[in-house]
């Protein structure tokens, strides 16, 4: 029993151990910009995206990472992902925003 | 315009027209008996119209209020399509308009003028009949709430001559879907329908991905298209994407309509969504609308470039500005 327990105990510390926490990126949303624009990301490598929407609703969107967030104001979004390609792909806004909605979008480069 | 001229000789039609769509497969036998009869004293019973030819326009994508380097010209391709519309020798009974009727504004009231002269312009058209449904640079800002003042709900359905019309909103929730309301609504209405029932369905975005990364796409269109899979005689008509574009699923078959303001390019040839520029010497080109036939069971789709040429012989932005006008 006391072994089962070390066990346990010694899994809980590992999987909280800031070795296997996610890298998080930060991204800002407002009309009609992401901030930054661009992140580079590993192939393979966990990584938290946590984004923020500063003046109203917006969307954060890429189909071919699996990304999809619905942003508001009141709170702040995130998604964990493991990108398992390689390649330039852009993220876009999909919550229609107004006149430049049609450029708000940023890019994630997968190394 | 009052003088009428038939459309096959005046106005360009995109490699001799007609991507000829099965509307009503069961058809071929309608004089006879059969499925067909069946169906068409099913439509008899239900609203007194029974199946029978006629034929229909698809507008799309006016953005009135839209100014820019795109088409510095307004409202004046729209404007040329109403008058080509007034002008065919025999009037459409149905015009369907799928969307960014107007384009948004920021000032207060301002969106509300646009839908007003949308409005005015709209009334210069014979066929009276005219069924909209909302594109998100009218419906997205406030999910739809101006729209309905001026135009109605967003989502409806109705029948003319024995075919099946659902008008579906995939822009006023923001992001581009139906949502699952809406998609339970559609089952409910489907249900009082046999499977071989024309339906044509209208919207604004494309209810399949085209091109996701340009938001030409619907998420949740897989739903839609399920929904409408058991049925035999699909057609979905679209705009949002302001160009012609045909394609086929394994259910329906999906038509887009050229936009009334500016262009968009071939999404498998370019890697970023830019429109078109403006062609001073063609301020027309790429821009049109749908002329739709239905006959004898089968719904032809004509593709229509507007040009000038047919009024003067040439075409040119000048035949358009006012005198000491320029752009």
């Amino acid at each position: 029993m006391k072994q089962i327990l070390f066990t346990l105990l010694a899994t809980l510390i590992v999987s909280m151990s800031p070795e296997t926490q996610p890298r998080v990126v930060t991204i800002s949303a407002k009309r009609f910009e992401f901030t930054p624009n661009q992140i580079t990301l590993k192939r393979g490598e966990p990584v938290t995206i946590r984004v923020a929407a500063e003046d109203r609703d917006h969307g954060f969107y890429q189909k071919d990472l699996k990304l999809e967030l619905d942003l508001s104001p009141d709170k702040v979004a995130e998604a964990t992902i493991t990108p398992d390609k390689t390649g330039r792909f852009v993220v876009i806004c999909d919550h229609f925003c107004g006149s430049g909605h049609g450029n708000m979008k940023m890019v994630i480069n997968v190394e | 315009m009052s003088k009428s001229f038939d459309r096959r000789k005046f106005l360009k039609v995109s490699g001799m027209s007609l991507g000829v769509g099965a509307l009503i497969s069961v058809a071929p036998a309608m004089a006879g008996g059969g499925p067909s009869a069946t169906l068409r004293r099913w439509f008899r019973r239900q609203n007194g119209e029974e199946l029978t030819p006629f034929s229909l326009v698809q507008l799309s994508d006016a953005h009135v209020g839209f100014s820019g380097p795109p088409n510095p010209t307004g409202t004046k391709a729209f404007e040329r399509a109403i008058d080509v519309i007034n002008g065919l020798e025999q009037q459409p009974d149905l015009i369907l308009f799928t969307g960014d009727l107007t384009h948004e504004a920021e000032a207060p009231g301002e969106h509300a003028k646009r839908m007003q002269l949308f409005q005015t312009l709209t009334s210069r058209l014979k066929t009276k009949k005219v069924m909209y449904v909302p594109g998100e640079h009218d419906a997205g800002l406030d999910n739809g709430a101006l729209y309905r003042q001026f135009f109605g709900e967003t989502h409806y359905t109705f029948d003319h001559r024995g075919v099946h019309f659902i008008a579906l909103d995939n822009v006023s929730a923001g992001k581009p879907k139906v949502g699952a309301e809406q998609i339970e609504w559609l089952k409910r209405d489907l249900a009082r329908y046999p499977r071989t029932a024309p339906i044509i369905v209208f919207t604004h975005r494309p209810l399949f991905d085209l091109r996701p990364d340009w938001e030409w796409s619907t998420r949740d269109g897989d739903e839609v298209l399920n929904v409408l899979a058991p049925y035999e005689n699909v057609t979905i008509l679209y705009g949002h994407i302001h160009r012609h574009d045909v394609h086929e699923t394994e259910h329906a078959m999906h038509y887009a309509s050229r936009s009334l303001i500016f262009a968009f390019p071939d999404p498998t040839t370019v890697g970023d969504k830019k429109p078109v520029p403006f062609d001073k010497e063609k301020p027309f080109k790429n821009l049109g609308l749908q002329l739709l036939a239905e006959s004898k069971g089968h719904l032809g789709v004509d593709d229509v470039e507007l040009s000038l040429r047919e009024f003067a012989g040439t075409d040119g932005v000048q035949q358009i500005l006012k005198s000491g006008e320029s752009l």
